[in-house]
C-alpha cells in the first residue's frame, strides 16, 4: 500500500482560474494533469506540494484541432490515447501517433495526457523508488542527497528524459504555449531541455503548458517512432527514437532527422543526419548505406547512462539498431519500430 | 475532508474523502467495494482496473475527486442488475473466464475483466491481436495468459452467437473453450 502525502486539491474550471491559483500559492502548488506520472511520485514522497491544481475539468484543454495553415492544435489534456487513434495526427504527425500508441499501457494512455507526458518528470532507477528505498541507499543529488549513483563523483544529476513524445515533437517542430498570470510565451520543444536532470525544461515550474502546436508539415514528410523497453507494455523507454524524413517531388530524400530519449536528462537531435541521407532514394542500396552512416552517428553521440533500468551498453549497442530500422520504417510509412 | 457525491456502478454514492484519497481507497475503504485490487498501488499492474464513462482507468492513479461526474463501473457493477430471478445473471466475459479457467488466484481477474469489457464495449469482434493489446496493461502472474486471452475469445464468440449470459456460473454449462482449452 502507498499512501499518497496530504494536500489540498483545487479544480478550477476555466484556465484564468488556474492561473490565479498558481500565482497565488506563490511556488507552492503542483499542476497534475492525468496525474500518472505525478501521483506515483507523490506516493514515492518525491515533492510534497501544499496544493494541487488539477487541470481535469478547464474547459477548452482536451482536443485536437487542424488550423487553416495545416498545423495541429493539441490541448495539453488530450489523452494520450486520443493523440494515438486520432487520424488527423497518424496522417499528418505519424511518429507523434506511434510514440503516443507505445507509452504505458491502455489505462495510463487514457488516463495519461500529452501535457502531462511533455512535462515528464526525468527518471532514474535510484530515484523513482520508495522513501524506504532510497534512504537505505542515503539518497541522492535529486533529491535529499549529495551524491550521484549514476555517475560515480558526478555533481550533476544526469536522470533520463522518458517522455516518448518528446522526439517525436522534437522532429516535427512542435511548439508549446506556456501561460503564466498575464504572460504567455511560445516556446519551440527543442529549445525547452536543459541538461539538469534535477530539472530538465527551460521553463519555470509555476508556467502552465497551454497548447501543443504542430506545424504544417511539408507533403513529403515520413515519420516513425521506434521504443526499446523490456515488455511489449507498460515499461517505460529504455530508448525511443523518432526519425523524420522529408521527401521531395522526386521521392529523394531533401532533409532527415533523428531525435532521441532515454539518454541522459535531454531529449537529444543527432547531429548531421540530413547531410548523410541527402540526395538518396528510398529503396535504392544508396539509401541504405546512408542509413547506416546516419546510424552510426546516432551511434556517436548519443549515449545511454545507467540512469534507468537495462545496461546502458546493451542501450547503446541498441542504438544503431533502432536508427536504423526506424529511418527504414519512415521511409516505407511505416512504423511503429519494436525490435525485440 | 469534503463530500463527494459520486456513481459507483448506476448507484449514487455520498462519501466523505480526503483530497489526497485515491479513487481505489474510497471504493474499497470507504464504501466496502474489495472488488478493485490494491497490487502494486503505483500504476504497474492493472488490478485496480476500473471503468470510467466505459474507459479503462487504474483507480490507484485516479484521486476520489476526480470521479464526481463520471459514471465509474467497478468489478462488482459488471454483472447486469437482478430482474428479480433467483439464477443469478452474469456478463459473458465473466462466464467465459470461468469456463475456461482463466484464473488461478484470481487477483488479477477483476482488472482483466474489467479491460475485456472494454474492449468488447467498443469492438465487438476483437482479433487475438487487438485483445492482446487491450489486455496489456494487466499483469497476471499466475495463468501464463493463454486461458484468460481464450476466455475473452469465447465471450466474443457466444456474445456473437446471442447465448453469452445465458450460462449459469457454475462452471459446466457444457459450453467448450475454442482451441481446445480446458473448462474449469
Ligand atoms: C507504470 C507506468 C508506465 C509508464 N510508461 C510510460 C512510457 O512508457 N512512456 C512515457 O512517456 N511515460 C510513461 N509513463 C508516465 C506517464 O503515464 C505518461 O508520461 C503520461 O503522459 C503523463 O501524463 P499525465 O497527464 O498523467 O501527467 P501528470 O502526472 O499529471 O503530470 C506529469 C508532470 O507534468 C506536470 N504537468 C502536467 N501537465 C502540465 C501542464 N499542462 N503544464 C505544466 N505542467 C504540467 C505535472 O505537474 C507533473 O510534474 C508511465 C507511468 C506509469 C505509472
Ligand atoms: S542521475 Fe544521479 S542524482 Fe540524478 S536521480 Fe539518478 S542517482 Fe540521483
Ligand atoms: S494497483 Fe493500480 S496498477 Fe497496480
Ligand atoms: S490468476 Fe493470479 S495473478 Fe492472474
Amino acid at each position: 500500500m502507498l499512501r499518497l502525502p496530504s494536500f489540498q486539491l483545487e479544480e478550477p474550471k476555466s484556465l484564468y482560474a488556474a492561473l490565479v491559483l498558481l500565482a497565488e500559492a506563490k511556488g507552492e502548488a503542483m499542476v497534475i494533469a492525468g496525474g500518472t506520472d505525478l501521483l506515483p511520485n507523490l506516493k514515492h514522497g518525491l515533492f510534497a506540494p501544499k496544493l494541487l491544481v488539477s487541470l481535469a475539468r478547464i474547459e477548452g484543454f482536451v482536443g485536437i484541432e487542424e488550423e487553416p495553415d495545416g498545423a495541429l492544435l493539441v490541448g495539453p489534456m488530450t489523452p494520450l490515447a486520443r493523440v494515438a487513434e486520432s487520424e488527423l495526427v497518424q496522417a499528418k504527425a505519424p511518429a507523434l501517433a506511434q510514440a503516443a500508441s507505445l507509452v504505458a499501457g491502455p489505462q495510463l494512455r487514457t488516463q495519461g495526457t500529452l501535457g502531462g507526458n511533455v512535462m515528464l518528470d526525468t527518471r532514474c532507477q535510484w530515484y523513482n523508488q520508495t522513501h524506504f528505498w532510497r534512504q537505505s541507499l542515503g539518497y541522492c543529488l535529486k533529491k535529499d542527497g549529495t551524491a550521484c549513483h549514476v555517475v560515480q563523483g558526478g555533481k550533476k544529476c544526469v536522470a533520463a528524459a522518458s517522455n516518448d513524445t518528446a522526439p517525436a515533437l522534437m522532429t516535427l517542430g512542435a511548439t508549446l504555449r506556456f501561460e503564466r498570470l498575464n504572460e504567455k510565451r511560445e516556446l519551440p520543444i527543442k529549445s525547452l531541455w536543459s541538461p539538469d536532470g534535477i530539472w530538465n525544461k527551460r521553463c519555470d515550474k509555476d508556467e502552465l503548458l497551454t497548447a501543443i502546436r504542430i506545424p504544417a508539415q511539408d507533403p513529403g514528410h515520413r515519420g516513425a517512432y521506434g521504443k526499446l523497453r523490456t515488455r511489449e507494455s507498460i515499461d517505460f523507454p529504455l530508448l525511443g527514437l523518432a526519425a523524420r524524413l522529408t521527401l521531395d517531388h522526386e521521392g529523394r530524400v531533401q532533409d532527415a532527422e533523428i531525435s532521441g530519449v532515454a539518454l541522459a536528462a535531454r531529449p537529444s537531435p543527432v547531429r548531421g543526419v540530413a547531410d548523410v541521407l541527402r540526395g538518396t532514394l528510398p529503396g535504392t542500396a544508396e539509401f541504405d548505406e546512408a542509413v547506416e552512416a546516419a546510424a552510426q552517428l546516432a551511434y556517436k553521440q548519443l549515449r545511454p547512462l545507467d540512469n534507468v533500468p537495462g545496461s546502458a551498453w546493451y542501450r547503446r549497442e541498441m542504438v544503431p539498431v533502432l536508427a536504423r530500422r526506424t529511418l527504414q520504417a519512415a521511409a516505407k510509412g511505416e512504423g511503429p519500430v519494436h525490435p525485440l | 475532508m469534503r463530500v463527494l457525491q459520486l456513481e459507483i456502478n448506476g448507484d449514487a454514492r455520498e462519501v466523505a474523502a480526503h483530497d489526497h484519497w485515491t479513487l481505489l481507497e474510497v471504493l474499497r475503504y470507504s464504501l466496502g467495494l474489495v472488488g478493485s485490487k490494491q497490487g502494486c498501488d503505483k500504476g504497474d499492474c492493472g488490478s485496480c482496473t476500473v471503468l470510467f464513462d466505459g474507459k479503462p482507468v487504474l483507480s490507484c492513479l485516479t484521486l476520489a475527486a476526480s470521479a464526481v461526474g463520471h459514471q465509474v463501473t467497478t468489478i462488482e457493477g459488471l454483472a447486469p442488475k437482478p430482474t428479480g430471478t433467483l439464477q443469478p445473471v452474469l456478463d459473458p466475459v465473466q462466464v467465459a473466464f470461468n469456463d475456461c479457467g482463466a484464473l488461478q488466484c484470481g487477483f488479477c481477474q477483476p482488472g482483466m475483466m474489467l479491460s475485456a469489457r472494454a474492449l468488447l464495449n467498443t469492438n465487438a469482434e476483437p482479433s487475438r491481436e487487438e485483445i492482446h493489446q487491450a489486455l496489456s496493461g494487466n499483469l497476471c502472474r499466475c495463468t501464463g495468459y493463454t486461458q484468460i486471452v481464450q476466455a475473452v475469445e469465447t465471450a466474443v464468440a457466444r456474445i456473437a452467437q446471442g447465448d453469452g449470459a445465458s450460462a449459469s456460473n457454475d462452471g459446466a454449462a457444457g459450453h467448450s473453450p475454442p482451441d481446445g482449452g480446458v473448462p474449469a
